[in-house]
């Protein structure tokens, strides 16, 4: 045995293991930035193909707008889901994770931190400037981006659900938007919400405010629940 | 100090194995044989933790542990046949992250001496990726070198290594031993032991 | 649902669950037919006709029940689960993989027979309203169980990934409903509950309750005769399963 690496009690609080998984995840994911470019183009070109297919007409893109870009959002973070378990997966890292003495909550909770950091965060910030192209404007913007920067966390916390319960499987990436969609739709109805209540003379915030209990109840419950999926996919 | 009694697995809705039981205290060494498929990757899953056995259970220092029990997943170290690398990163960073990852955070120089201990200095910077099968093997088993935990779980450590790797992880071994520690190893090959008799566990 | 408060331990495994399931499953075949029938007759001759939509309306009597029992049926589901995690127990696992199919038939019939009524009621067989729009995700959450179970070969991570899924769903069923509700209000300004059954005169109730005891004693009977199914396939290396085909033979 080493002399310079003496036995030390063995850390195990939920933070540190948060800060290693968030800290590894963001160094992998720096490392092959070329996948996370074209995660965005995919946002970019899904939600350019809906004028395309329904028509340039101002009042009907303003009208499609909210929904177009936060349909689009839903299918990029679908796309991006499997990249979350499926690498460590494969190469047994994985294993090692669920068997650290860290809690498996809180690593999962960092992986997907880092996840949202480099796929829904890059994309809320984009969509205002996605969103001109249909025709919506200042306060309009504003209240997408804030509904998008705060459901698209819930959209990779719900996800990494699903991902951790389809790990391995043949059917992976159908099966997975089977299961997590349903999931979506409250993140999309209140999302997309957000324009329709200004629209309607309302202020956004109720819609804002659910999205950010949602946030929160999906902030504690997911990563229980990919705990539980990633342990029987390691059975 | 581990015990396991009358294990029993199941692959699917074929049995692997029943009725296996051991008992090792500190210093024992237990080498698990059989053919190809006979379930001794599966045992040593059973004991580290990450697979439920069909029947039987499994006791670390007398208390009954489950899958996942939080004392297994501070005692044990397990290395199975993937090494757990990632190719993105090199093979300090790679050592310097599983150290940290089962609670150890290691600092630079005690993650070179473990690459030195394992003949990987040169190897040290480069991507995972490039790595031989050879190298990252003893890029996975040099994470021995910096965990010090009293249960070794090994399956199949000597795969793809030449004769100075298994001489290292001979020595390792027999270290490890000396000092009052458990390994349970599943192995085709014959490693010799420096010192005692090791129980030998054969899964037909 | 299938369960017995006496003795529940001894019926956990599924080598002494199968004659049992047999049994309920004749008795509540027999008991659903009566009940069907009294309930079609109450539904479909002795109640009157709507004042605003004729006899059309007539299909909420099976309407209605198949929608009650669609979620019913999910919540025993996901109740299932929930034992089969904690318990670590096979059979509750094979039950709830047995309630699923039955579940997912209700809802289909709950969204076709709600398709039919919109036509002559209101002119458009899918209005998008908040009821039938959640009814349709609730198909989804039971055709993305059924999609996780076969997927997964391994029969015992199968069990358990499926239901954790179920029990996500669980969670969510309520969230989904009232989101979408909120949804439909939103978009069409007054609330119109399309899905409103006229003004129920007592004997509608009657021949509607009729209808749906039928509907949740067809389901345990279905569901007995499913499980029993999945439980021979998968005890089928077992010696009582052996001695059961010999005996068959």
């Amino acid at each position: 045995m080493s002399e310079a690496a003496l036995p030390r009690p063995i850390a195990r609080g939920a933070w540190p293991g948060i800060a290693w998984a968030l800290r590894r995840d963001l160094r992998l994911a720096l490392r092959s930035k070329a996948e996370l470019g074209v995660q965005l183009l995919f946002y970019v070109v899904v939600v350019t193909l809906f004028p395309l297919g329904v028509g340039a007409d101002p009042t009907l893109l303003r009208a499609l707008g909210p929904g177009v870009l936060w349909v689009a959002a839903l299918l990029a973070s679908l796309l991006s889901l499997p990249r979350l378990f499926a690498a460590d997966f494969a190469d047994g890292t994985l294993e090692q994770i669920a068997l650290s003495p860290y809690p498996l909550p809180a690593l999962i909770s960092g992986k997907i931190l880092a996840h949202w950091l480099t796929t829904g965060a890059p994309l809320a910030v984009l969509s205002p400037l996605l969103a001109l192209q249909f025709g919506l404007d200042g306060s309009e913007l504003v209240a997408l981006a804030a509904g998008l920067l705060l459901g698209t966390p819930t959209l990779s916390l719900l996800g990494a659900i699903g991902a951790a319960l389809t790990l391995g499987l043949r059917a992976g990436g159908a099966l997975l938007a089977l299961l997590i969609l349903p999931l979506y739709v409250p993140i999309l109805i209140f999302g997309a919400g957000t324009v329709e209540a200004l629209r309607a003379g309302l202020a956004a915030g109720g819609e804002l405010s659910v999205l950010g209990a949602a946030l929160l109840v999906a902030a504690i419950g997911a990563p229980l629940a990919s705990a539980a999926a990633v342990r029987i996919a390691l059975d | 100090m581990l015990e396991a009694q009358d294990l029993a697995a199941r692959r699917g809705d074929a049995q692997l194995f029943s009725g296996v039981s051991l008992s090792l205290g500190p210093g024992a060494a237990l080498f698990v044989r059989g053919p190809n498929g006979s379930g001794k990757t599966t045992l040593l899953r059973i004991l580290a933790g990450t697979t439920q056995a069909a029947a039987g259970r499994v006791l670390w220092r007398g208390e009954r542990v489950g899958p996942f029990h939080p004392a297994l997943r501070a005692c044990a170290i397990f290395i199975g046949h993937a090494p757990a690398l990632k190719d993105e990163l090199t093979a300090e960073e790679n050592l310097a992250s599983l150290a940290a990852l089962h609670g150890a955070p290691a600092q630079g120089p005690a993650v070179l001496e473990a690459l030195a201990a394992w003949s990987l200095s040169r190897q040290r910077a480069l991507p995972a990726r490039v790595l031989s099968q050879g190298q990252r093997r003893r890029v996975a088993l040099a994470r021995l070198w910096l965990l010090s935990r009293p249960l070794w779980l090994l399956d199949e450590p000597a795969t793809a290594l030449d004769d100075a790797g298994q001489v290292t992880l001979r020595d390792a071994l027999a270290a490890h031993l000396a000092a009052g520690g458990i390994a349970v190893i599943a192995t085709h090959q014959d490693l010799p032991i420096a010192s005692g008799a090791p129980q030998s566990l054969l899964l037909a | 649902m299938g369960s017995n408060s006496i003795n529940w331990f001894k019926f956990a495994s599924p080598a002494s669950f199968f004659p049992v399931a047999g049994r309920l499953a004749r008795w509540f075949a027999a008991l659903a037919v009566p009940l069907a029938a009294a309930g079609l007759w109450l539904g479909l001759v002795v109640a009157p006709p709507d004042a605003q939509q004729g006899d059309a309306y007539r299909i909420i009597f099976i309407h209605v029940p198949a929608a009650w029992m669609s979620m019913f049926i999910y919540l025993v589901m996901a109740a299932w689960c929930a034992v089969s995690l904690t318990l670590n127990a096979r059979l509750s696992a094979m039950m709830a993989q047995a309630l699923a199919p039955t579940g997912a038939l209700f809802t289909v019939i709950a969204l076709w027979t709600g398709a039919l009524w919109g036509r002559p009621a209101w002119g458009t067989y899918w209005a998008w309203d908040a009821r039938m729009t959640s009814e349709l995700i609730l198909l989804f959450l039971y055709l993305g169980y059924m999609a996780l179970r076969h997927a997964i070969d391994e029969p015992r991570r199968a069990d358990r990934a499926s239901a954790v899924l179920a029990l996500v769903g669980a969670v969510n069923v309520p969230i989904i409903y009232f989101s979408v509700k909120w949804w439909n209000t939103l978009h069409q300004g007054a609330t119109v509950s399309l899905t409103a059954a006229p003004k129920m005169a007592s004997i509608m109730l009657t021949a509607m309750l009729l209808m749906t005891v039928a509907a949740w004693f067809y389901a345990i009977a279905v569901a007995m005769v499913r499980v029993r199914a999945i439980i021979l396939e998968r005890e089928r290396r077992t010696s009582w399963a052996g001695a059961l085909a010999g005996a068959a033979r």
